[in-house]
């Protein structure tokens, strides 16, 4: 920097800019965003995802996924541009409601695409339920209260709630014949709400629950309940664990000699894990909204595409993500890119056609969650094995939710 | 619960406590005889276990990955301790506390763009893969056996060498007085140094050995920390066969804590914690506090 350009930057100029710019920024918060339309204004589309620790994979699945949509969209929405401001959750509930209120305060987006986790959810949901804008998508955490007691207009979900890939587990085991179970979780939100709805269809089709396990969360010590478990010798096991807990899970199962009890869970025991847990987890059967080897056009396409943009194969966190940015895709090309008509943006995408999800078609509920149909898998040479539908158009019952 | 029921449950905490011990060794050396507050000890476990699943892509032998990576991670350790922390034993521990933290962060980091945020796993080795019948239909793994085996060992090794060797005499003397031990002539700066990467290499070698039976993934280290460092203290600051009995009681206290009271078995190893601190405020085997 020379010495003209110092002196050019005096302080009376910094303030008068300072002040200048301050102006304008409280007088742009007056004009609506119809407006800025003209000036093509980007839109901001917010994410709130994992992008460290155990569950740093999901956050960036999804995060790749609805970015691989919406560049399929050419990077616009609506006829606007898109810019992404991302905030790493960090698995923290307690950082949750400034993390929401920095997106929706500060960056004024649009659009929050978050969390994973299900305690985050509701800490979102129930800043974000209270406002007209910005529209949250849910594209993972099942938390079923976000669908529920705290479903509002401007909150959707992309993925699933809990009771939905738990509820068909639950059915299954009784038709296989198995009288009694033992169903094992993490004691937190998600582990309690599945082997609440798997135990519920499981003592509705005649089967008696022996024992729940609630293991702390996140301890992945399971040798104890192992043991346990073999002493009760119950007809089968429901368990939920993901990530890193899951492939400890499947080992020590197996390896503590108990695979002759047949392992039943709701789909996300053995997804993105299957191939790390090895032979431990052959053999498992599980009941998911999704399948890898689902054939289907829309899911070919889908997974070469993904492949191709990250080098690495998409799992069901993939298509939940790619399904967000379907839905800000659609909704926002109905609207024509005016993320002032509230309104009509939210009746666009409840009206939003998932007939091409990788996923196999859906609709959202009047709860703003998915009917979908729940998959019959099984692990078969590290990979998921399609073996049919567990449950077709399966619809959250939402319980509590004034919309429905 | 019967006999078999009991003796099989006590046969799983003896084996946790191995297992824990293994865990907390390297800070047994580090906070517990150095006294050096290192948070970045479950960081270095994390490593470890990425650094046996790396190589053995190549090496296809989980003997020969764990011989080529304790050495890395000592490396690591090495450097950290000459490059930061030897710049702050003069200070108070909270520089201490915060620096590694901050040595979180960033191998937290490091994990994520050498390896990836995907989870992986290390295929026990072909010899130890057997298991033994304990019940009709429960079976107890070699590999679990072959851990606590080694763990025994390295108990025995450390406390021989913290007691018994002339080492270990100079690295008591250093914790308790550096200017005095410098004053006599040793030069207490490297003595520092290879005990600190001494203790980052254990920890890296819990993570290896352990990466068969907990598989690999990112955050994994930030789980065994906090139990770790409450095996040191319940066993008492300085004392391995305290921190050896400290890990045991851990065991016994988590397997029977969930088989007893299930719904509070969170809570178990911590009230343990609790009852022993308040009954010997300087831990089992700790010297008083004057």
């Amino acid at each position: 920097m020379n010495n003209e350009q110092k002196k050019g930057f005096s302080r009376r100029t910094l303030i008068k800019g300072a002040a200048a710019a301050g102006g304008l920024a409280v007088a742009s918060s007056f004009v609506p965003y119809r407006f800025a339309i003209g000036a093509q204004a980007k839109v901001k589309v917010g994410i709130l995802l994992p992008y460290s620790g155990t569950y740093a994979m999901l956050g960036n699945s999804i995060t790749d996924a609805m970015k691989l949509r919406i560049a399929a969209a050419g990077d616009m929405l609506g006829g606007r541009p898109v810019e992404y401001v991302a905030i790493d959750s960090q698995m923290s509930v307690p950082k949750a409601p400034q993390n929401t209120s920095k997106l929706v305060d500060k960056d004024s987006v649009d659009f929050v695409v978050g969390p994973v986790h299900s305690g985050i959810a509701a800490a979102m949901a129930k800043i974000i339920g209270k406002r007209d804008q910005p529209i949250m998508i849910v594209p993972n955490a099942g938390s079923n209260a976000v669908t529920g007691p705290l479903c509002s207009e401007n909150i959707f979900r992309t993925s699933f709630s809990n009771w939905q890939p738990a509820y068909p587990g639950g059915t299954l085991m009784a038709k296989e014949g198995h009288k009694t179970c033992i169903t094992i979780a993490w004691k937190y939100g998600a582990g309690r709400q599945m082997m609440d709805a798997g135990a519920e269809a499981f003592t509705k089709a005649g089967g008696k629950v022996i024992k729940d396990i609630e293991v702390p969360f996140p301890d992945v010590e399971f040798q104890a309940f192992l043991s346990e478990i073999a002493s009760l010798k119950p007809d089968a096991v429901f368990a939920f664990f993901s990530g890193g807990g899951a492939i400890k899970f499947l080992k020590d199962y197996a390896a503590a000699g108990l695979k002759s009890i047949p392992l039943y869970g709701p789909g996300f025991l053995t997804e993105g894990v299957a191939k790390a847990a090895g032979a431990a987890a052959e053999g498992v059967r599980t009941t998911l909204h999704y399948s890898a080897d689902l054939d289907n056009p829309s899911n070919h396409a889908f997974r070469a595409a993904y492949e191709k943009a990250t080098g690495k194969g998409a799992n069901v966190f993939a298509v939940q993500g790619y399904d967000a940015g379907s839905l800000i895709v659609q909704a926002m090309a109905k609207v024509k890119g005016d993320t002032g008509a509230t309104a009509d943006l939210i009746k666009a995408m409840e009206n939003a056609n998932f007939i091409d999800s990788p996923r196999g078609p859906w609709k959202m509920s009047a709860a703003h969650n998915p009917i979908q149909n729940i998959y019959l898998r099984e692990v078969r040479n590290g990979a998921q094995k399609y073996l049919g539908i567990a449950a077709k158009a399966l619809e959250d019952p939402a319980a509590g939710c004034k919309m429905a | 619960m019967s006999l078999a029921t009991f003796l099989i449950q006590l046969l799983n905490s003896v084996q946790y406590g191995f297992l824990l011990f293994l865990v907390a060794s390297g800070l047994t050396l580090v906070f517990g005889i150095m006294g050096i507050i290192n948070l970045a000890h479950g960081a270095f476990y994390m490593f470890g276990a990425y650094v046996v699943w790396w190589l053995f892509g190549y090496t296809e032998s989980l003997t020969l990955s764990i011989l080529l990576g304790v050495p890395l991670i000592m490396i690591l350790g090495f450097a950290i301790e000459r490059l930061a922390i030897a710049r702050l034993y003069h200070r108070d521990h909270l520089y201490q506390v915060l620096l590694t933290y901050g040595l979180i962060l960033v191998l937290n980091e490091c994990q994520k763009i050498f390896w990836g945020s995907d989870f992986y796993s290390v295929p026990v080795p072909e010899l130890l893969s057997g298991s033994i019948p304990l019940t009709e239909n429960q079976v107890y793994p070699v590999y679990r056996v072959f851990i606590s085996v080694v763990c025994m060992l390295l108990a025995a090794g450390m406390y021989v060498l913290i007691q018994k060797t002339r080492l270990g005499m100079t690295i008591r003397a250093g914790a308790s007085n550096r200017e005095m031990v410098q004053a006599l002539g040793i030069n207490i700066n490297w003595v520092f140094a290879i005990v600190f990467s001494l203790g980052a290499a254990l920890a890296g070698f819990a993570g290896m050995i352990g990466a068969p039976i907990s598989s690999v993934y990112p955050g994994m280290g930030d789980q065994i920390l906090i139990i770790s460092f409450v095996v040191v203290v319940i066993g008492g600051i300085g004392s391995i066969k305290g921190a050896f009995i400290g890990a045991m009681l851990i065991g016994l206290a988590d397997t029977f804590g969930k088989v007893l009271v299930p719904d509070f078995a969170s809570m178990a190893v911590y009230a343990t914690m609790v009852v022993i601190l308040i009954w010997r405020p300087q831990g089992l085997f700790g010297q008083p506090v004057h």
